[in-house]
């Protein structure tokens, strides 16, 4: 009965729309992808101009929304943890701070702290001729942030040096867990872990030839008080504007998942951890943490999501994002307006279910496991 | 009995067809716009969502500019009524959805009129009220007097979903300069971006240009080039598949024109009444049936040019009294040396 209803109401909008375009002489179709798009973009993780075809725009803005979610999600989560446990600090002023800080930011609706990081910092920043530089070598200024870019000789075998590490880190781990398991001996393991993955890539650059050095941006002049950095690597200041805000915003959110996790976990679980001898690290680490996470996971999966979908606000701030090159330049240039949307609709479908599963994933894989 | 009822049922509803059918094509003279324009009792224009001299809001949300006279004039003629309009800011990306999805009727916003509008997107456009182009804006100080200073790494802000983007690439690509475009969504935050010094140049049409120039911060420390790089003819827009209402709006515009040329003004329209010519007798309702073809009555263009008042009316109050661009240039009538050139109302 649902699945008819369901297909009746799909059916009827199609239908609809199939009609009123018709009457109004608009063509159905999807082949306009493969068109030359000849518009630029600002920023873009690939190579793009406006001679390659819609379809790349379309690539160039999703991956534009997935960097700016992944850096959002990565500081955010980081922040949020921070501010969490810090809401339970019996220390004063840093318990109320991290209050604040909550009660601040996600009472204040997200565009609006987007258009203050963006136009109030915006104002602020010196112009590029003005900027100092950071540590010698970083420029930030209102035409975005300058960095050095990295030049390396012999890449492959600095990353097969770090692969190396990180695979030596895990068959310890599994090692030392052995030996705790069966002879209840203790490893520095965390010690090791440092050690190698400092070393190995320090040795490959004394023996396997690795060689890093920086292109440091140089200012440049276009006329007589227009400047720019040329060289290095530039981040648009929309993108930090954008990323900053996200970030901040989504934080006072993860925080209260963090707190709430913690506080779930009753009281006579640390007693008990503590009776047996257990240092207060260990209590959090092997104790209250595995418990917490249970209660963190699913809210958190929620804001990630939220995160992935409010990224499309970009377009107030002019960071090329998908739904401003291609459900805006894109679609004013075709006027393929049903197309376009269903396929951002579907993008960002795809993106939130796909975050969603991984969450999950990781959901079971720390869930306590009946016995 | 049940004979005849049969049969009596079958006449009835022949008739009915055919009643229905000879009602039909007599409303299909008339416009099906014009019909549920009247039914409402205004006219739903869809313009910019703040651009001085062509469609701008007051305090008191009282819309002015040229491109808000077009849709006032269709009310005049319409519902006999210019203040009757229904005004809808629409930024450049939501406008041609708002049209083609009904959600307005004429869309009046500085609009170019390309091939591909034109055809694609199931769009007609009736005329233009404005010859415009693209143009930079650059700061005084800069130095910078002529595109051809123009060099690698420039920075310029725009809006999306306009001409303006397709035009810029075209530029910058024909004379190998590599430039970061950044487009936003709405001309306010454009203008607030390059004011703050985000981008080097601003790029727009020249009308929109000194237009946005009046709100910046500090007006005088921005000059707009002299480089025109583009033709934009800006007009008003109309759904596909409506061909009366369509001959309405494109009349109405070309009754403003038009109005100049004889010298019909709002203040003497009345009088001209009288006038021993028959085209001026003809623009003010008093020769000929110049309305009956649209579904309207014969004083339709009188009431044009008495609430709007003609073209150069328009433009005065407008654009040049506000001191955007008091030079006519190209929208000067075709007998003052300009390319304002409308065919004849007969």
């Amino acid at each position: 009965m649902t699945v008819i209803a369901v297909v009746l109401v799909f059916g009827f909008f199609t239908y609809n729309a199939q009609v009123n375009m018709e009457s109004r002489g608009i063509d159905f179709g999807y082949g306009f992808l493969s068109q030359e798009s000849s518009f630029d973009v600002q920023f873009s993780l690939i190579e793009y101009d406006g001679s390659h075809s819609y379809f790349r725009a379309y690539l160039v803005g999703l991956l534009n929304t997935i960097l700016v979610s992944v850096i959002g999600i990565f500081f955010a989560t980081i922040l949020g943890v921070i501010v969490g446990i810090a809401r339970l600090s019996p220390n004063y002023l840093i318990n109320k701070f991290a209050a604040f800080y909550v009660e601040f930011f996600r009472n204040i609706p997200l565009l609006l702290q987007i258009f203050f990081w963006y136009f109030a910092a915006l104002r602020a920043l010196p112009l590029p001729q003005d900027a100092e530089a950071m540590f010698g070598i970083a420029f930030l200024t209102i035409k975005g942030l300058y960095v050095p870019a990295f030049i390396w000789q012999n890449f492959n075998i600095f990353f097969y040096s770090i692969i190396a590490a990180i695979i030596a880190i895990i068959v310890i781990r599994i090692q030392a867990k052995k030996l705790q398991e069966t002879q209840g001996k203790q490893t520095p393991v965390l010690l090791i872990s440092i050690g190698l993955i400092l070393i190995l890539p320090v040795l490959s650059f004394l023996f396997g030839g690795v060689k890093l050095s920086f292109e440091v941006p140089v200012l440049k002049q276009l006329a007589t008080t227009s400047f720019i950095y040329e060289g290095g690597v530039s981040l648009p200041p929309e993108l930090i504007a954008l990323a900053l805000s996200l970030s901040l915003y989504t934080a006072t959110f993860i925080a209260e998942c963090v707190r709430a996790g913690i506080q779930g976990v009753g009281k006579g679980q640390k007693e008990a951890a503590a009776s047996i001898g257990l240092t207060p690290n260990q209590v959090l680490k092997l104790v209250v943490m595995p418990q917490a996470l249970r209660i963190i996971i699913p809210p958190t999966t929620n804001q990630y999501l939220n995160l992935t979908k409010n990224s499309s606000l970009a377009a107030a701030i002019a960071y090329p994002d998908l739904v401003l090159v291609f459900a805006g330049t894109a679609l004013m240039q075709t006027g393929k307006a049903i197309e376009i949307v269903s396929i951002t609709m579907f993008t960002y479908l795809t993106l939130s279910i796909s975050i969603s599963i991984l969450m999950n994933w990781y959901n079971k894989k720390i869930a306590i496991t009946e016995k | 009995m049940f004979k005849y009822l049969k049969q009596l049922t079958s006449l009835v509803a022949m008739v009915a067809v055919l009643f229905t059918f000879t009602t039909e094509s007599m409303a299909a003279k008339k416009s099906k716009t014009l019909k549920n324009t009247q039914k409402k009792g205004f006219v739903r224009c869809g313009v910019s969502q703040g651009l001085p001299g062509f469609s701008n809001a007051d305090a008191a949300g009282n819309w002015t500019g040229v491109d808000v006279d077009v849709c006032r004039a269709v009310a005049a003629a319409v519902l006999g009524d210019a203040n009757k309009v229904k005004f809808t800011p629409l930024s450049a990306k939501e406008r041609f959805t708002a049209l083609t999805s009904g959600e307005i009727d004429i869309l009046s916003r500085n609009t170019t009129w390309t091939l591909s509008r034109d055809a694609d997107i199931g769009l007609t456009f009736v005329g233009v009220n404005f010859y415009d182009g693209q143009g930079f804006m650059v700061r005084k100080s800069s130095g910078i007097t002529s595109v051809d200073q123009f060099k690698n790494g420039i920075s310029a802000c725009t809006n999306i979903g306009t001409t303006t983007e397709l035009n810029m690439r075209d530029f910058f690509n024909s004379r190998g300069i590599s430039y970061e475009p950044v487009a936003f969504e709405k001309a306010d935050e454009v203008v607030a971006a390059y004011d703050a010094g985000r981008c080097d140049t601003y790029t727009t049409d020249k009308s929109g240009l000194a237009a946005q120039r009046t709100k910046m911060k500090n007006p005088d420390e921005h000059i707009v080039l002299p480089e025109t790089i583009s033709k934009e003819p800006l007009g008003p827009v109309v759904r596909q598949g409506d061909s009366v209402w369509e001959d309405i709006v494109r009349w109405s515009l070309n009754t403003m024109i038009e109005a100049e040329e004889y010298g019909i003004t709002s203040a003497n329209a009345d009088s001209m009444k009288t006038s021993d010519n028959p085209q001026i007798k003809r623009l003010v309702g008093a020769e000929g049936e110049m309305g009956a073809a649209f579904g309207l009555d014969n004083e339709w263009n009188l009431r044009i040019i008495k609430q709007v008042g003609n073209y150069g009316e328009s433009y005065k109050r407008n654009i040049a009294d506000t001191g955007i661009l008091p030079d006519r240039g190209p929208n000067e009538l075709w007998t003052k040396g300009g390319i304002l050139y409308v065919p004849p109302s007969r």
